[in-house]
């Protein structure tokens, strides 16, 4: 095993777990702020990545398409927000479940009548083409090497708008005080719309980004709304740092693990079976991260506990 | 009688004559239907047992579906091949035998549902939902990348399994067995919901302060109702790989932990028969707009959206109104 | 003197900077009513989740029966004969008042283990269930479903399921609050008989039936306790007139 590899590998891995986040990100401040489990937001994440595609098949641009997907995941996130989700707020988390189910399967099936079940393809565009030589003659693509710098600034600029900005002032006291901040007079059905919004884009981008190295298809999203809700446990619920940092735990975990368990057992088993048992293991290696971290820190790494 | 008891008998006579006159009218694939109909009750009825009666909100039970399903493929499987599951350091051979599968079945569901609760409660609320959810995933991906089993094409059985007496292969006999066994889960969880356990834990359910305070501790009473739950759900699972005589990884997929719950919801939470109205009423939906449109789930979730936000009690809630106390 | 069945040593806990509770101690004897009272944000639910165990002080102990429980849960706090009573009424709202009074005989009985009886046929919980329904004067709302009682009758069905647990001492927050006067000239006499089988400390801001019912009182003012004695003593006690009966008349 060449340290290149390995470090190609650890890229790979980071520039999963920022593309984790994007999605993360969304699901934790709105769980944090109105309460809300949403599993319809891997529906947005498939909505940025069809829109993207589209965009980019009539427009032959690509920041055109990414720019689709980040206004029309808001947008379907506003729709959403303003017929279903809102009388969702008050309700248990079994309901906001099965609501949200349901607008999954609304989703997924609308998607599949307008855009027929077989898979649309983005393409990169030139300039993000090919690679880039990093130190110590690491060969890394261009593109994903953008996708973990793009990602990175996304998670820059959301902790300095927690931080720093009127709303993240109101997000943080809202998290604290619903009651309070409605009487501060600060329209709260109007924030939670806002937030609502800005999660749905940040999933509609991670689509779009995504959907450049897969395919577009029906059904995307939930595999990763899944690994989100895996880092959400992981991080601590409601918490945008314990995202970023469960996020590339997981990213790296899931990739690492997958490149290096088959060579870890191939020196004690015949080659065949070590792929198998590997990979198979690699397959469970996060789930086992997040059931240890259960048995340790049961609200999460970042979660009050 | 009151009208959840005549509701109750209404419902299991329909699921029986409906069966029976496609039989006699030679109309096998209604047969076969309203015996994914009762199979799809029983799984629901496991996911009832912990989400009706004890408020657990599993989004994992998928898992315990699959597990059922693979227990009956994986048995087969080696019975089929004359391969021993394992030779060391004792001899393991396959088996066609059904109740001995459907022990399996249940027992590796059990075992799994009591490691599974023992993580997941150490958490509550949304933390739950997504842990179990996550676990029910982790199975998905293992099936898909065991290859043994084969993997993302899942598990084929040549004939359906044996039951001493019957012939399983004729689809009123099968139906026959599958029907009888959801009536014995139905006595036993209406047994255990009106037992000491079931009204310590519907209790819980209620108020876990109230529970503590007479000096009982919630979380022994989630766990063992979640193992319940995940058993009789792991029997369906088995029931409906010999259904098909097919097992795949999409029985551990979140969409089936989606679908059981969806039967739970529709029928009536927490209402011992609530989960066979449930998924009758799914399979006719299916059945009725699948013929309608290929797109038959924009529907679905349409009405499922409906029932959560404006019917909350589901199909019993409707007609029974709420839940009459038992004293 | 016998030794206290309930006793608090120097308990303190602080939320942020607010010490909810200073070094409180306090104990409850055999045969008396210990009331604990005390202006509102005063502490007196805060100490009473300590004692009942769904609070952990910061530091100080708790012992129950002669036992150190300080690091048991609530449940085995419960088992150990705590019969508590709540502020706001925690109760199963969709079961039957009489269920309610099962759960509670059920609970103090244990062997909750058992999937195939009935439970609601159970004669010798029916009998605990009924008799403690009884004696708070419940018996003809049995089949009532507890979200459908009135709040008097809520904090009446509370007292009798801890009746159902048969306990070493009550630990009553407030069981006044909602009677009305009739209900609660029941129930002070009710209080009243009761102490013979257990000591209560009670918590209540009814002083009336504070001064009719207590056999000590303690009084909590910022987290301390700052005076404890008979009625008289706490009357005529200057600081607590100025702390807290003159808070009292304030208001």
């Amino acid at each position: 095993m060449s340290f290149v590899l390995l470090a190609e590998q650890t890229l790979n891995g980071l520039q999963f777990g920022v593309m984790l986040f994007l999605m993360a990100a969304g699901l934790t401040l709105i769980f944090g702020v109105m309460g809300l489990i949403n599993l319809a937001h891997g529906s947005l994440y498939m909505i940025g990545a069809f829109a993207a595609a589209a965009t980019a098949a009539a427009t032959g641009s690509f920041v055109l398409a990414l720019g689709a997907s980040l206004v029309a995941a808001a947008i379907a996130g506003v729709i959403v927000e303003v017929t279903v989700i809102r009388r969702l707020y008050d309700r248990d988390h079994l309901d906001q479940v099965l609501a949200t189910f349901a607008l999954i399967l609304i989703f997924s099936e609308g998607t599949r009548w307008i855009f027929g079940s077989f898979p649309l393809f983005l393409d990169t565009p030139d300039y993000l083409s090919g690679t880039v030589s990093l130190p110590f003659g690491v060969q890394y693509s261009l593109y994903r090497l953008t996708l973990i710098i793009a990602g990175l600034l996304v998670a820059v600029g959301l902790f300095w708008m927690i931080a720093k900005t009127r709303i993240g002032i109101r997000i943080r006291a809202g998290e604290n005080d619903r009651e309070m901040i409605a009487a501060l007079g600060v329209d709260i059905s109007r924030l939670y719309t806002l937030i609502f919004a800005l999660g749905a884009a940040l999933a509609g981008l991670a689509g779009a980004l995504i959907g450049a190295i897969q395919s577009v298809q029906v059904g995307m999203g939930e595999p990763v709304l899944i690994l989100a809700f895996v880092v959400i446990v992981v991080g601590g619920i409601g918490s945008i740092k314990g995202a970023l940092v469960g996020a590339i735990l997981i990213g790296l975990t899931d990739t690492l693990g997958r490149f290096l368990l088959p060579k870890l057992f191939a020196l004690v088993l015949e080659p065949a079976q070590a792929a198998s048992v590997g990979s198979s293991l690699a397959s469970m290696s996060i789930y086992i991260l997040m059931a240890a971290v259960l048995v340790f820190r049961p609200k999460g790494l970042f979660g009050d506990s | 009688m009151n009208k959840e008891t005549t509701l109750n008998i209404v419902l299991m006579t329909i699921l029986v004559a409906v069966p029976v006159l496609a039989w006699m009218s030679d109309e096998p694939f209604l047969v076969t239907l309203a015996t994914r109909a009762v199979i799809f009750a029983i799984a629901g009825v496991g996911l009832n047992f912990a989400l009706g009666f004890g408020g657990l909100v599993s989004f994992g039970h998928a898992a315990f579906f699959g597990l059922g399903g693979y227990a009956m493929g994986i048995l087969a499987f080696h019975a089929q091949t004359y391969t021993p599951m394992m030779e060391w350091p004792f001899v393991i051979e396959g088996t066609k035998a059904m109740p001995i599968i459907w022990l399996v079945a249940i027992i590796v569901s059990a075992l799994v549902a009591l490691a599974i609760g023992m993580l997941s409660l150490r958490t509550s609320g949304a933390y739950f939902i997504m842990i179990t959810l996550a676990f029910a995933q982790m199975f998905y991906y293992f099936a898909i990348s065991w290859p043994a089993y084969g993997g993302e094409d899942g598990l084929s059985i040549y004939v359906r399994n044996e039951f001493p007496g019957l012939n399983t292969m004729d689809p009123i006999q099968y139906f026959s067995i599958c029907y009888v066994l959801l009536l014995l889960v139905l006595f036993i969880v209406h047994r255990a919901a009106h037992s000491s356990f079931g009204l310590m834990l519907r209790a819980a359910k209620q108020n876990e302060e109230r529970v503590q305070a007479v000096g009982q501790v919630p979380n022994r009473l989630y766990l063992i109702a979640f193992t319940i739950s995940g058993a009789i759900t792991g029997l369906a699972g088995a029931l409906f790989a010999d259904l098909n005589r097919f097992v795949s990884p999409t029985m551990f997929s979140w969409h089936t932990s989606g679908e059981i719950m969806v039967f739970v919801i529709l029928g009536g939470l927490g209402r011992v028969f609530g989960p066979v109205a449930g998924a009758a009423l799914y399979i006719l939906l299916e059945h009725s707009l699948g013929g309608l449109s290929a797109y038959w789930h924009i529907y679905l979730g349409a009405i499922l959206l409906g029932v959560v936000i404006f019917a909350r009690g589901g199909l019993y809630g409707l007609i029974a109104g709420r839940e009459v106390a038992h004293d | 003197m016998t030794d206290p069945i309930l006793e608090v040593r120097e308990i303190t806990k602080s939320f942020g900077g607010l010490k909810a509770s200073n070094t409180i101690s306090l104990d409850l004897r055999s045969g008396e009513i210990h009331a604990l009272i005390g202006p509102n944000g005063a502490g007196k639910s805060t100490l009473i989740k300590q004692i009942t165990g769904s609070l952990k002080p910061d530091s100080g102990s708790v012992h129950f029966n002669g036992q150190d429980v300080s690091h048991l849960s609530t449940a085995a706090r419960a088992q150990l004969g705590m019969g508590r009573t709540f502020q706001i009424s925690s109760l199963a709202m969709d079961y039957t008042v009489l269920q309610n009074a099962v759960l509670g005989a059920l609970g103090h009985r244990g062997n909750i283990f058992r999937f195939f009886n009935n439970v609601m046929k159970d004669t010798g919980l029916l009998a605990t269930a009924e008799n403690a329904l009884e004696q708070v004067g419940l018996q003809d709302f049995r089949a009532i479903r507890t979200a459908d009682l009135s709040h008097g009758q809520r904090r009446q069905l509370e007292v009798a399921i801890a009746l159902t647990l048969e306990p070493k001492a009550f630990l009553m927050d407030e069981p006044m609050a909602g009677l009305g006067a009739d209900g609660s000239r029941h129930m002070i006499g009710f209080l009243n008989s009761l102490r013979q089988k257990a000591p209560i400390l009670l918590v209540e801001h009814d002083m009336d039936a504070v001064f009719a019912l207590a056999d000590r009182i303690s009084v909590l003012v910022y987290g301390e306790i700052i005076a404890t004695g008979d009625a008289a003593e706490i009357r005529s006690n200057p600081q607590v007139r100025e702390a807290y009966l003159g808070e009292e008349d304030a208001a």
